[in-house]
């Protein structure tokens, strides 16, 4: 069986979510690998719960926000994308092909494009591979247990460190 | 400033007093043209339609040729500059086009990256020199002078982008910065004919009869062009223009370089002046020399 | 604690049971840590299923609910309810959304199964973490300020003001009315427009409960819903208008002009008179003129040259030391009407406005046709002549790429107005270049066929070019529009004296400020975005702001009075309340965690966090959060959290999808 990523989505309440909303009230089809998780604006995304859905076991992170200028909340999406932006940074020193993380404009009405994303975003996850393994992460650390699709960290996690 | 020159073919042969005044304008302007090494034709607008495939191979393989000079590629034809970027632009967009026509320079030991950027002559001296560099090789008052910019239908397409396609207004300055005064009129862009003059001559005469017209109802003394076959339409066809549609057509059509060779105060030998078809004469001619 | 969640899995008929296995998912979510119960139902929203939750409640047998049906969008509120009523806090209560973003969207049934398993997985993660949270009350200032004194502004002021509710109307030009004030005729009754519009500014202007502030503009806009703060700036008028008795006197005498002194008819148009002071029109209300202080030769001499209009005024009005002044005050809601500006067809250059003569806008030509404007409602050339033909140009700037995609919806109507004028005042040929006639309103189709009738020249296609290069003698001297006449096949020049370019609606320039002023959103179009396009049409996304008329989309004048009506009607709905519940999940700062960098204080667009000097900790104020949690995730001591959407619950969310149903 080929594999199958496991995709997290940290989608804003007001556009993003909606137009995935309108995915599915037009029935466009899209593959199921993407596990959404609503916020109210994508400037409430912490670059953490992107680590923390990396270190779960997702292999990649998909992050939806309204488009420039049309934030609900005026300019969260900005604060996203400067977040996004660091993290891309950061992520090749964890060992994290920086690629496994987007970011993306979807607005309310835009299922279709959602849609074409989620579709778009599994397909090169797809082609990067499990988690590690892309990375060489299977290699250094083979005696060691991968958290791939497992449950890893404490329950109920009280980390708030940002 | 130094740019890889594309002659094209028109400018080696018709349009020589066109190279001519190249040669005699743009060194005062600190422009320094290297001609491209083993250039070939570009084939023109008429084989782009003919064969378009082949035809974006014969122009790839100059662009490909170009890259060892790392610099933008300068072209004083309209066509050579359309069919050129034509072939760019299809190449990034297309990468089935982009895998044939590679496999047809690699066939001549070629190949091409997609890094050369071409531009028109007119796009380098009014966007690379500065206004004032071009106003202080002034040396003559053509104040008096009116003439009508005349663009074509090929350098201001909107996928292009040099300028606005309906309106554009890059002539019209250089005009200005010479001191030549601006006639504005509406054929500025429409179509001089181009090959049609070789296979329906009537339409294309009926083509070039507007655009004269509209000129001469402008009060234009002359026009400028920015394209050895746009020129020629209008230059040496004007008679046979006259003689279809029984007009009185004297407007001498020439390039935008000569006019600055003119503002320069070079002679019209230099600038291959002598050898329009139609003659600078009358008020024109007595601008020119009472300057 | 014990804690007991309730997972309730609704088929919606076979709308989420078709694809998921309900079972499988019901079996699954037994298996889950802190589950004491799970109950799959047909229609969980309907009466007999939201039932089956509250009793449950009642009965004590949970203490969390979790329902896994639609998006929360559709019935989040629906459940909240159910389990309030349930005697359980709103608020410990998660919904997963199995069917938009799952069922319907995928097409393996297993696998959509699978990932239905995980979304419940993640709600009882997070619902096991929920916190009960309060809403709170704010009271609801009976007041409304009203933005835009147009046909809209207008209406919405006038019914609320009717109700007996205080209404504080902005106008930032010296007159109320709007556009509808420059229009002379109305389409399809072609009642005049005047007639009908001047009664209604007058009682703006007279009634008691309106407090009129023209030629002012918002400058700020603080607070939230029922307890805005607003700061207006009245600009200086240098006409005192407690001693202006709108005689006419200044004008009258006054030497400078605010148009090209020797300008032709078509730069001279105008409703009022041209000199620097001036009315913009004779009914104008407040009935009180203004010195345009470009032109005024006393502001520009600078030396106090002039003067003539102060030597002239009896009663002493004119100060030309009048400054700007700022007013504050507080009210509970806000009505933007804002208004549209036309297309300036200038930027589509081959249809030659601004360069020929005889190409005029929509706008101009409606002036013009005013009886009481500079021409006297006569139709003339730039030169003064009458013209002898006439094209009306549709859709320009409107239903094209280049400009906007939409349709203005009201330039059928008005081109089809103007074609009946000119046939009324002139024996103008008059030729309609259209794309689709759009004539959806009612009486405007049967308007539509009178004009038919009126040997009116009627082209479908899309103007090419106006230009003024004649091809045979017919052509000499005219403006010759190219036209693919798409009926007949073919393209057409057609010479004609006078062209007039119906041109679209936009959202007027002050719009993007404005919207940023109330925290409301300006969509693609440029116009004001609605709270639903169907369901909310005049709600925004921010309570207690309201949006009505041209700024909120093109509309005629029926649809902006209805919007207008519909606004006050609820924003009475809100004053009757008295009181709102805002917001409950809400920014918190730990006060032992805060550093006091003050970084949340910039990142809120709604100036909500603060520095408490005393303290030395940044304070949320609750009314103004709106809870989008960008604070949060910028706060470098972890000192924020946002309820409802606390770090921990998204930790538990994303946990949950990958448990596995461990």
């Amino acid at each position: 069986m080929s594999f199958e990523p496991k995709i997290v989505g940290f989608l804003c309440n007001w556009c993003s979510y909606t137009g995935a909303d309108l995915a599915g009230t037009a029935r466009i089809k899209y593959s199921p690998n993407i596990r959404s998780i609503r916020v109210m604006c994508s400037g409430r995304i912490e670059p953490t719960f992107i680590m923390k859905a990396l270190y779960e076991g997702a292999d990649g992170v998909l992050i939806a926000g309204c488009h420039p200028g049309d934030c609900h909340y005026q300019e969260g999406n900005y604060k996203a994308l400067r977040r996004y932006r660091m993290l891309k940074k950061v992520l090749p020193d964890y060992g994290i092909d920086p690629g496994r993380i987007r970011l993306e404009w979807v607005a309310a009405s835009e299922g279709e494009k959602f849609a074409n994303v989620v579709d778009d975003f599994t397909e090169e996850i797809r082609n990067l591979g499990p988690l590690g393994i892309k990375e060489g992460l299977d290699e250094m650390m083979k005696d060691d247990v991968i958290p791939h699709h497992a449950s890893g960290g404490e329950k109920g996690g009280d980390d708030n460190e940002a | 400033m130094k740019y890889t020159y594309y002659p094209g073919c028109s400018v080696s042969a018709t349009a020589n007093l066109y190279q001519e005044s190249i040669d005699s304008v743009l060194p005062g302007l600190g422009i320094e043209l290297e001609e491209l090494d083993d250039w070939n034709c570009c084939g023109a607008t008429a084989y782009m339609s003919v064969r378009e495939l082949l035809s974006f191979a014969i122009s790839a393989r100059n662009l490909a040729l170009a890259e060892k000079y790392h610099r933008d590629m300068v072209t004083p034809c309209s066509a050579c500059y359309l069919v050129l970027n034509k072939t760019n632009r299809y190449c990034e967009e297309y990468p089935d086009i982009r895998k044939k026509v590679g496999q047809a320079l690699e066939a001549g030991g070629l190949n091409y990256s997609g890094n050369i950027k071409v531009r028109h002559l007119l796009d380098v001296v009014v966007n690379d020199v500065e206004k004032e560099k071009i106003a202080g090789t002034v040396k003559k008052d053509l104040s008096a002078l009116k003439v009508a910019p005349y663009y074509g239908c090929q350098i201001v397409r909107p996928e292009i982008g040099l300028d606005d396609p309906d309106d554009p207004q890059i002539m019209d300055e250089l005009i200005r910065s010479v001191g030549a005064t601006c006639v504005d009129y509406s054929m500025k862009t429409k179509c001089c004919g181009a090959s049609l003059m070789g296979t329906d001559e009537k339409k294309a005469l009926h083509l070039c009869k507007e655009i004269l017209a509209d000129a001469e109802r402008n009060e234009a003394h002359c026009i400028i062009t920015v394209c050895p076959l746009c020129q020629m339409n209008l230059d040496i066809y004007q008679s046979k223009v006259n003689s279809l549609f029984g007009t009185k057509f004297r407007i001498p059509v020439i390039y935008f370089t000569q006019l600055i060779g003119l503002a320069q105060g070079k002679s019209m030998k230099e600038l291959g002046l002598g050898r329009l078809g139609v003659k600078i004469s009358g008020e024109m001619k007595k601008i020119i020399e009472g300057a | 604690m014990s804690v007991r969640i309730g997972v309730y899995l609704c088929h919606c008929g076979a709308n989420i049971a078709g694809k998921v296995d309900i079972d499988a998912v019901a079996d699954f979510a037994r298996g889950l840590e802190n589950v004491t119960l799970v109950k799959d139902y047909k229609f969980m929203c309907s009466d007999p299923g939201q039932a089956l939750i509250q009793k449950d409640l009642e009965n004590k047998l949970v203490d969390r609910v979790v329902v896994a049906s639609c998006s929360p969008l559709m019935h989040e509120n629906t459940f909240r309810k159910t389990v309030e009523r349930g005697g359980l806090n709103p608020y410990l209560f998660t919904m997963t959304n199995i069917r938009e973003q799952c069922s319907w969207v995928h097409i393996d049934s297993d696998r959509t199964t699978e990932k239905a398993k995980d979304l419940v997985a993640a709600s009882v993660r997070r619902a096991f973490l929920l916190e009960p949270l309060t809403k709170k009350e704010v009271p609801i200032n009976p007041r409304t300020l009203v933005i835009g004194g147009g046909i809209a502004g207008i209406q919405a002021a006038l019914d609320l003001a009717e109700a007996g509710k205080e209404v504080v109307l902005v106008e930032k030009e010296p007159s109320i009315g709007g556009h509808m004030a420059k229009f002379d005729k109305t389409f399809p009754t072609l009642d005049c427009s005047a007639c009908i519009l001047t009664p209604r500014m007058v009682s703006v202007g007279q009634h008691s409960n309106i407090e009129l502030m023209s030629y002012a503009e918002v400058e700020d806009v603080g607070g939230y819903v029922g307890n805005f703060n607003i700061r207006v700036r009245k600009k200086a008028r240098y006409v005192d208008s407690e001693l202006c008795n709108g005689c006419g006197a200044c004008w009258s005498k006054c030497p400078s002009s605010r148009v090209p002194r020797k300008g032709n008819v078509h730069e001279k148009l105008s409703l009022g008179p041209t000199t620097s002071i001036y009315m913009p029109f004779m009914q104008a209300v407040p009935a009180i003129p203004v010195i345009d202080r470009d032109t005024c030769l006393y502001f520009k001499n600078d030396s106090g040259a002039c003067g003539i209009c102060a030597k002239e005024c009896e009663r002493g009005a004119i100060k030309y030391d009048m400054t700007d002044e700022i007013v504050e005050f507080e009210v509970g809601n806000i009505i933007i009407a804002a208004g549209f500006k036309t297309f300036d067809p200038a930027k589509v250059k081959r249809y030659g406005y601004g360069r020929f003569d005889n190409v005029m806008t929509a706008l101009e030509f409606e002036v013009m046709n005013c009886a009481s404007g500079s021409t006297g409602g006569n139709i003339l050339m730039a030169d003064g002549s009458e013209p002898k033909s006439i094209g009306i140009v549709h859709c320009v700037g409107s239903r094209d790429s280049h400009y906007n995609e939409h349709c203005s919806r009201v330039c059928c109507m008005y081109s089809l107005k103007y074609a009946h004028l000119i046939k009324e005042k002139t024996d103008a040929e008059v030729y309609q270049f259209y794309i689709d006639m759009r004539c959806f309103g009612k009486g405007y189709e049967e308007f539509y066929d009178r004009l038919l009738s009126e040997d009116v020249r009627f082209v479908r296609g899309k103007v090419a070019e106006i230009s003024k290069v004649p091809v045979t003698e017919t052509e000499e001297g005219k403006l010759v529009v190219s036209v693919e006449d798409t009926l007949l096949g073919t393209v057409r020049r057609i010479p004609l004296d006078m062209v007039v370019l119906s041109t679209g609606l936009e959202g007027s320039e002050t719009l993007p400020e404005i919207a940023k002023l109330c925290s409301v959103s300006v969509g693609k179009d440029g116009f004001l975005i609605e709270k639903h396009p169907k369901l909310g049409p005049v709600s925004t996304a921010t309570d207690g702001v309201f949006v009505v008329g041209g700024c909120q989309s093109p509309k005629d004048i029926p649809d902006t009075v209805a919007q207008a009506s519909a606004a006050s009607s609820a924003v009475l709905s809100m004053i009757t309340r008295e009181k709102i519940e805002i917001e409950a999940a809400t920014s918190e700062v730990d006060e032992d965690k805060c550093s006091g960098c003050k970084l949340c204080n910039t990142l809120c667009p709604y100036q909500a966090v603060k520095f408490d000097e005393e303290k030395e900790v940044s304070v949320v104020n609750e009314a103004l959060c709106k809870g989008c949690g960008t604070c949060v995730a910028g706060c470098p001591s972890g000192a924020i959290s946002a309820k409802h959407y606390e770090d921990r619950q998204i930790f538990a969310e994303i946990e949950g999808i990958f448990s596995g149903g461990l």
